[in-house]
């Protein structure tokens, strides 16, 4: 049974193929075969959000998929919001300033559930952004100012601000 | 955490899934969104020996409005297809209920037909869907296509009227004459978010003497609903508050006598979270809020 299938995968704009046991987690593949560490393991539980990452376009919890599942997917990390640290996506620049972050572990999950919310809902209000943010807990900086950032953020997105690397 | 070894195979085809369920079917199980057996899994509290993955069977998907005016929904609809879809919101009782279940990337990943598959007796769609009446489409490859009435689905906690070899194919939502309200109320658990008690209620004036020149509003409320999650070992519509109310006008006072009801029968859960005297009072504070939105939205 400990055989391995070929799963296809375009993870940040990069086609790759990892050999892998159907029983391994996403959220695995992403940060052990593939090096890709901004996504976290908090839970791994399905609760916190900190494993959350974009399949084919929507934010769900990668420590709740089996990579498998995923197979002929695009993935998209919180590795792929910046090009460098000199050029941060308007979102994690509005984190940034408002003290969207202390330790910054569950950061990479607020990020990409936010951006799922703004991809359909640009302007969101203070209800709609909490809203969103129900499977994401943060246990150390409140959420108060991480709704700030991520309404600063979205009126930087808004205004247009260049965003490196592919869009939202 | 990691799962159990299993096999895997994905089903490209509604064909392929049941021809797989036909052969494995005892010791497989189907994955859909994954959204509540992959954490049962994790916790190895499910041990499947080979998992038949549908998620990918594309004509399983979505939202169709069938010959007969049903809504026919999809069994690998996710949660986020049905908020986005107009017809579905329109079902006040849907618009209740959908941006509370679960979380963003939950709903983005969880199906209709795991919600109400999987069976859990806290789940929120079981209840909306015994409110709404709806209708089960089951298939396997030896027998067929068969329809469950919705009011013969669940069987007990985490068991429904499935068999091991059958796939969930769609639901289908009546939509019936007459002018109709509907709400969904609960009250949840702060943490999972799951319902300590739940009521769906649906209310109506059906067709009947429309078209008489009798106004829409003299006629009584002949069609009540109440379906309830989170109570019982599974969700259950509450016939005794049903007859109670019919033809009353559904005033708050006739609401209020007739909730008082709404356990009749029923070994109502106890547990760390809220014990069965809490649980009882609070279902018939659900029961009274859902009843009188639901009347309060009728046309
Ligand atoms: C963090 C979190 C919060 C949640 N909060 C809520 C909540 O507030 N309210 C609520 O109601 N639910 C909640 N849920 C549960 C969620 O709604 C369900 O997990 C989800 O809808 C199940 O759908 P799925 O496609 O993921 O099912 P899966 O996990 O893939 O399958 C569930 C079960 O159904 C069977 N199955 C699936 N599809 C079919 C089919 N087509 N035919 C036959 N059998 C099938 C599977 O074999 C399995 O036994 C929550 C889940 C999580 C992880
Ligand atoms: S690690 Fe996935 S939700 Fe917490
Ligand atoms: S910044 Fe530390 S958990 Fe949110």
């Amino acid at each position: 049974m400990a055989t391995t299938v070929p799963v296809r995968l375009v993870v940040n704009g990069r086609a790759v193929v990892v050999e892998v046991e159907p029983r391994r987690l996403l959220v695995d593949v992403l940060r052990e075969d593939l090096d890709l560490t901004g996504t976290k393991v908090g839970c791994d539980t399905s609760q916190c959000g900190t494993c959350t990452v974009h399949l084919d376009g929507r934010a769900v919890k990668s420590c709740t998929v089996l990579a498998v599942q995923a197979d002929g997917s695009v993935v998209r990390t919180v590795e792929d919001l910046a090009p460098d640290p000199d050029h941060l996506h308007p979102l994690q620049a509005a984190f940034v300033e408002h003290h969207g972050l202390q330790c910054g572990f569950c950061t990479p999950g607020m990020l990409m559930t936010a951006l799922d919310l703004l991809a359909r809902v640009p302007d969101p209000s203070d209800g709609e952004i909490r809203d969103a943010l129900q499977g994401n807990y943060c246990r150390c900086t409140g959420y108060q100012s991480i709704v700030e950032s991520i309404k600063a953020g979205a009126a930087a997105m808004r205004e247009g601000v260049p965003m490196p690397g592919a869009e939202a | 955490m990691i799962p159990a070894a299993f096999d895997y195979e994905r089903a490209s085809t509604l064909d392929e899934a049941l021809e797989l369920l036909a052969t494995h079917g005892a010791d497989a199980k189907i994955i859909a969104g994954g959204q509540s057996l992959l954490p049962l899994m994790k916790l190895r509290l499910a041990r499947p020996d080979r998992l038949i993955d549908i998620g990918r069977i594309a004509s399983l998907r979505g939202v169709r409005r069938l010959p007969d005016g049903r809504l026919g929904i999809g069994a690998l609809t996710s949660y986020a297809q049905l908020l986005d879809d107009p017809e579905v919101m329109d079902l006040a009782l849907m618009a209740d209920a959908l941006p509370r279940i679960a979380d963003l990337q939950v709903r983005n990943r969880g199906t209709i037909g795991g919600a109400i598959a999987h069976a859990d007796p806290a789940a929120d769609m079981p209840a909306l869907l015994l409110a709404l009446e709806a209708e089960v489409v089951a298939r396997s490859a030896t027998r067929g296509e068969r329809t469950i009435p919705i009011a013969t689905f669940f069987e007990g906690a985490f068991s429904t009227a499935l068999a091991p070899d059958e796939l969930l194919t769609e639901i289908r939502l009546p939509s019936p004459s007459g002018s109709y309200g509907s709400a969904y109320r609960m009250l949840e658990q702060q943490a999972s978010g799951f319902a300590i008690a739940g009521v769906a209620a649906v209310v109506g004036r059906t067709g009947a003497g429309a078209g008489n020149g009798v106004d829409d509003r003299a006629r009584s409320i002949d069609d009540v609903r109440v379906a309830v999650t989170g109570v019982g070992d599974m969700p259950y519509r509450a016939i005794t508050v049903e007859e109670a109310l019919r033809g009353t006008g559904l005033t708050d006072s006739a609401v209020g006598a007739a909730v008082a009801d709404i356990t009749r029968g029923i070994s109502v859960q106890g547990d760390i979270h809220a014990d069965q005297a809490y649980r009882t009072a609070m279902v018939e504070v659900m029961a009274r809020r859902a009843l009188s939105a639901a009347r309060d939205r009728l046309g």
